[in-house]
């Protein structure tokens, strides 16, 4: 088994791009390699032309690291963290503490930069972590999940910050599980999948493939639905997704669909217990690149082995 | 898997500075923590005045007074209890990520286990200087003299410093901090209470004196004791340089490969 599988891309230098997949997908793997904690088995990569095995040091030195495995030591204080980053990029003092300082105001974390990180809210902790990564001014940054388990007023705050800084000339690149957030910061995005690229583009290429509202209808039972299904068939390009009583459709016009889906289904006496529109998920993107379930171990067991029982 | 490339060598002088943020993170670390500032110097303490009030009265030593005998072997033992701090705090770094976050630095490769065991030396300097005062406080007379007390001294921490390389490679091979704690049980309880720390070896069963007489910290604690006491060293300075230089020698090594592999 390997982690990753003839996986080649580019990261164009000033933007975000994104890598977006499920759990084991291979991103961590990716971000470990591109970041020198782990060698390739075999292929090479280049950071800011810099091999990352030849040359690790040289790529250390032109890479921040946040994220979900990059971490803050909680018994120190926020400043006392920053600091000792940046001296370990090897900054001299008077640089380190201007850089600190600057940082933390940045962040909105002056008035806590005395304090032991320990008393940090996560977001606060996401953000320290983030400004240890920026200490040293890296032309790249790494961040691997950096809102997962984040509540969403600090997504948001750390989603901000992140469009500050590639405005400001930085190159990032972004791991995550969520559609939502490759789709604000991401110009280019690659889809993994069990250590390979299923799919690569814009992310508003990749939700034009996708469409761009998932319309999700719930029957009364499962023979309604069956029947809706049929009833429905041309509503969307890609054919339906059945699970039980709950048939969905990836669909262009959200509000014009669901209309004319209601009216068929009132005019044929077929009865809804519920109608939902969303934006398309992870879960929705792989169902429609791959057929399985972001969450799948095997491609398209649940489907097979559990008819109906598949819904979340 | 193999290892992402070393540092360029020649910089020497990154490496020192790397390993003094390192310690001086380690050490902050310790002044932070209220539990592991009372088991580097509370617990030590509480030690002398168990052994010296309760304990002592009944235990009959060769050097007379009892004290004198106790104090040099709470300073090796303090050592190496002090150790298991550094086993659980590489596991815990490992745990939470920080390890990750220093192998994607341009730092020496070196630093965090030459920080941490560095700190650790700190740490016993200063336990040094508190169990002496506290020692002096409670009847301790070093009749060697000043210039032995500081061989004793320089043996000591030269000793520990070895362990805490042992310690670092146990931190480095456990799961997490509860089983790096766990694992140094084992370790520590036969090799300081089975020893010459807190009585004579003479006194035990015939079968657990040959490991009790003849095992490193038994040696140290002779070595130790003697120096500072005045009295026949006999193989016990060389035997504990030996014992020190050849677990360096083998542990360094061995926790430095570890931590290479460690992620």
């Amino acid at each position: 088994m390997h982690a990753l599988d003839d996986v080649s891309l580019r990261v164009p230098r000033g933007e975000v791009f994104g890598l977006l997949g499920p759990n084991g997908s291979g991103k961590t793997t990716m971000i470990r390699i591109l970041s020198t904690i782990l060698a390739p088995e075999s292929g090479s990569a280049t950071v800011n032309g810099f091999d990352v095995v030849h040359e690790a040091n040289a790529v250390r030195r032109s890479i921040g690291l946040a994220g979900q495995y990059a971490t803050v030591d909680e018994n120190l204080t926020g400043f006392e963290n920053l600091r000792m980053i940046g001296r370990l990029n090897h900054l001299d003092r008077p640089t380190v503490k201007r850089r600190a300082n600057e940082l933390l105001e940045q962040f909105g974390l002056t008035d806590a930069a005395t304090r032991n990180v320990k008393t940090y809210s996560g977001g606060m902790r996401r953000r320290l972590d983030l400004a240890a990564a920026l200490v040293a001014t890296p032309p790249l940054l790494i961040l691997d999940e950096p809102t997962t388990g984040l509540d969403p007023q600090s997504r948001q705050d750390l989603w901000a910050i992140i469009e500050q800084l590639v405005e400001d000339g930085t190159t990032v690149l972004l791991t995550t599980q969520y559609l939502e957030e490759a789709d604000r910061l991401a110009k280019q995005l690659v889809v993994l999948d069990h250590g390979r690229i299923i799919a690569q583009g814009t992310s508003q290429e990749l939700k034009t493939r996708l469409g761009a509202t998932v319309l999700s209808l719930n029957f009364e039972s499962t023979d309604g639905a069956v029947r809706g299904a049929v009833l429905l068939a041309d509503l969307a390009a890609k054919p339906a997704n059945i699970e039980g009583t709950v048939v969905e459709y990836t669909v262009d016009g959200g509000p014009a669909s669901a209309a004319d889906a209601l009216r068929r289904l009132d005019g044929a006496g077929i009865a809804l217990a519920g109608l939902a529109l969303r934006e398309p998920s992870l879960d929705d993107v792989f169902l429609s690149l791959t057929g399985h379930r972001a969450e799948d171990a095997t491609p398209g067991e649940t489907n097979l082995d559990n008819p109906g029982k598949g819904r979340r | 898997m193999t290892a992402p490339s070393q540092a360029p060598k020649g910089n020497l002088r990154w490496a020192v500075s790397d390993i003094a943020t390192i310690a001086r993170r380690n050490l902050l670390t310790l002044i932070r923590i209220p539990i592991s500032l009372v088991f580097a110097v509370i617990q030590p303490v509480m030690f002398v005045l168990l052994f010296r009030y309760v304990f002592g009265g009944a235990i009959r030593v060769p050097t007379g007074q009892y004290v004198n005998f106790l104090i040099p072997g709470i300073l090796v033992q303090t050592t190496i209890f002090g150790a298991v701090g550094t086993a659980i705090g590489l596991a815990e770094d490992l745990q939470r990520g920080l390890i990750e976050r220093f192998r994607a630095l341009p730092m020496a490769r070196t630093a965090v286990l030459g920080g941490r065991t560095v700190a650790d030396l700190a740490r016993n300097v200063l336990v040094l200087v508190v169990i002496t005062v506290v020692g002096i406080a409670v009847g301790f007379r070093p009749h060697g003299g000043i210039g032995p007390y500081i061989e004793a001294s320089l043996l000591m921490l030269f000793f520990a410093y070895a362990i805490s390389w042992g310690f670092a490679f146990v931190g480095l091979t456990a799961p997490n901090s509860e089983t790096a704690q766990a694992m140094t049980f084992p370790i520590i309880f036969p090799i300081t209470f089975a020893s010459s720390i807190f009585v004579p070896v003479r006194t035990m069963p015939s079968w657990l004196q040959d490991f009790a007489r003849n095992q490193p910290v038994s040696q140290a604690a002779d070595a130790v004791r003697g120096l500072m006491l005045g009295r026949p060293t006999g193989n016990s300075v060389w035997l504990t340089l030996v014992w020190g230089f050849g677990a360096l020698v083998i542990l360094a090594p061995l926790a430095t490969m570890r931590y290479r592999k460690a992620a």
